[in-house]
């Protein structure tokens, strides 16, 4: 029954939901869900709850075991999901991050308007699409050697930056200035080399595309002109893939390695594929290590796609970088695990946070965000689906005291991906985004249906919840006008 | 003939519930039904064929550990199977043949991407003969 959560969850306030821990034994926080009233109802339904209420197990664990109201039903962790452990006497879990490893996304803006691009359109979706590797099983064209894959991965974007691809402030505008700290190659398969090698600088398929998008509101325009957006109408580009299966095959690997620390260690788990170890202990730092190899695969991976969308553009508008202004706001992560440092009942305390579909939102002032940025907070986008809005908003104080710096990702599925197909076409779901003024290049027309605007719940009222409830704040409304996907 | 796979679905992701008389045909039934998500088998013939050979700690791990590396195979050599001889399977160890060819554009529909095979919801089932689940993270 659908209202059943109703005689579980505890009210906090219009958009705090809390899961006593009397819901599931072995729990050893609460859980708290950021929605709206409306929302807990699809929440319920989808067994999002239990996966919350699980994630409470995890040794260490402080506070609560939290979801951002793009929740929806994972595995092992809802995706939407954030969970702090104590560094001291907690543990980390690879599937509090994900198969895809620093997945997120890249934001550019230029200094193009509506009017130029969509006289453009066509032509620029086509030569994005062309000079993009995009779709499953689809190869790069970067010819990397071992040698230089090692280099990625312990170097990040800059090392893209330094073969020229892109330019040094892309790096500075990156969560950890596109490297994070502590990759060991040699705590990476063979395996996941040899699979990450020729898909790096590639888009991938599934949720993962490019989009040319235009400024559709602007709720603080001060915060705006900080990051060069300046009117309506205003031309940006955001990008969203992740380590491809180079990141997926380290996520296998160190399940595998993890399930069996987890019988080593004595840890009760009510789900296997929340697989763990202590951070202090060889299996988690070696995790963490590789993780932080496939983190810097994907900034690597974004830059090279930053790289080509301005190569496209220059092509297509026939002007220079400097006349395009296509400067990088922000490249942000949001399926990442992070030593970060929190305020915990008056003590400062090292913390690894978990953000499975979660964005980091750090407030202005804060070390970690770029000078450019620190007297407004730490931008964050959020993407939608294809056809209505995505956003970009600021991390706030409410974040650091409530959910270890972190917001929301994106709209979350609504719709399986076999019902998106079973009732949608993917010929139809081109046909009506062109009806609304967006042209979309696909590489698969299954895919296409799989990721309609109608499988997406809408993102305006997920940003909305987080605005409210204050854990991040918003700052521009964007729309697509032209994407591509795998 | 009886059914061989059917497809579960899930919010994010997809899953597979495959069936076999024995547990060898249910693995089998199971990586076929991890390639109908990814191809129309249909249009796949059997050009090639690779050996697999693996031990996990337990028969869970074998499932999951034998999907991934056709996953792997399909990642680093594009390869669509679409047919498999599993030669030899108990609690902790798997040696299979499988059947099929390099992804061709022009010829194969490629559909849903699979990143890798999770424990969640996992189930290996006996009864009259064996029912095993497994959830895919797309």
């Amino acid at each position: 029954m659908a209202s059943r959560w109703k005689e579980i969850v505890k009210k906090i306030d219009d958009y705090r939901w809390e899961i006593p821990t009397s819901y599931k034994d072995g729990m050893s926080v609460p859980g708290r869900i950021f929605a709206s009233e409306a929302m807990l109802d699809h929440i319920w339904e989808e067994h999002a709850f239990d996966q919350v209420a699980n994630v409470a197990f995890l040794p260490g664990i402080v506070n609560y075991s939290l979801a951002m109201p793009d929740i929806h039903w994972g595995y092992g962790f809802p995706i939407g999901g954030v969970a702090a452990t104590r560094v001291e006497d907690g543990v980390v879990s690879p599937g509090g991050v994900g198969f895809d490893i620093n997945c997120g996304v890249r934001l550019v803006r230029t200094n193009l308007t509506e009017t130029e691009v969509r006289a453009r359109i066509e032509p620029l979706v086509i030569e994005l699409f062309n000079n993009i590797p995009s779709g499953l099983g689809s190869e790069g064209k970067i010819k990397a050697s071992r040698k230089e894959l090692d280099e990625v991965m312990m170097a990040g974007s800059r090392w893209a930056v330094e073969k020229g691809y892109g330019l040094p402030e892309d790096v500075v505008a990156t969560e950890e200035s596109g490297c994070m700290k502590g990759a060991r190659t040699d705590k990476v398969s063979d395996k996941a080399k040899k699979r990450g090698l020729p898909q790096l600088g590639t888009l991938g398929s599934g949720n993962h595309f490019l989009e040319v998008a235009v400024v559709d509101e602007i709720y603080d325009s001060d915060a705006a002109r900080v990051m060069g957006i300046e009117d309506l109408g205003q031309v940006l580009v955001l990008i969203h893939t992740g380590s491809r299966g180079f990141g997926h095959q380290i996520c296998s690997d160190y399940v595998d390695i993890l399930g069996q620390a987890v019988k080593k260690y004595g840890i009760n788990l009510p789900d296997r594929q929340l697989a763990c170890a202590p951070i202090e202990s060889p299996e988690g730092r070696d995790y963490l290590a590789a993780m932080a190899c496939a983190a810097n695969y994907a900034w690597t991976n974004r830059q090279f796609i930053l790289h080509w969308a301005r190569e496209s553009f220059a092509r297509v508008f026939n002007k220079s970088q400097a006349e395009l202004g296509m400067r990088q706001i922000y490249d942000v992560c949001h399926n990442i695990a992070k030593i970060e440092k929190y305020d915990i009942n008056s003590k400062m305390e090292k913390l690894c946070v978990h953000r499975k579909g979660a964005t980091r939102a750090f407030p202005a002032g804060h070390p970690d965000v770029p000078e450019a940025y620190r007297a407004v907070g730490q931008p964050v986008l959020i993407p939608g689906d294809m056809g209505r809005y995505s956003f970009i908003a600021l991390g706030t104080e409410v974040a650091m005291a409530e959910t270890f710096g972190s917001t929301c990702h994106g709209a979350g599925r609504m719709m399986s991906r076999g019902a998106a197909k079973r009732s949608l076409k993917g010929v139809d779901v081109a046909r009506s985004l062109a009806a609304q003024g967006i042209t979309v290049k696909a590489e698969s027309m299954a895919s296409l249906a799989e990721e309609a605007p109608q499988a997406y719940k809408d993102v305006s009222e997920v940003v909305e919840i987080t605005h409210q409830a204050g854990i991040s704040r918003k700052v521009v409304r964007t729309k697509p006008v032209g994407v591509i996907k795998g | 003939m009886t059914k061989e796979f059917e497809i579960m679905d899930h919010t994010a992701d997809a899953g597979i519930i495959a069936y076999g008389t024995d547990l060898k045909q249910a693995f089998a039934n199971a990586a076929k039904g991890l390639f109908s998500l990814i191809t129309n088998l249909g249009d796949v013939d059997e050009a090639l064929h690779r050996d697999i050979e693996l031990t996990a700690s337990d028969q869970e791990s074998l499932l999951v550990d034998w999907l991934n590396e056709l996953v792997y195979h399909f990642d680093t050599e594009c390869i669509l199977f679409k047919r498999f001889d599993i030669i030899e399977l108990n609690n902790r160890h798997l040696r299979a043949r499988g059947y099929g060819e390099k992804a061709d554009n022009a010829k194969h529909e490629l559909k849903t991407g699979v990143k890798g095979t999770t424990y969640h919801m996992l189930k290996i089932e006996k009864n009259k003969g064996y029912r095993v689940q497994v959830l895919f993270d797309i």
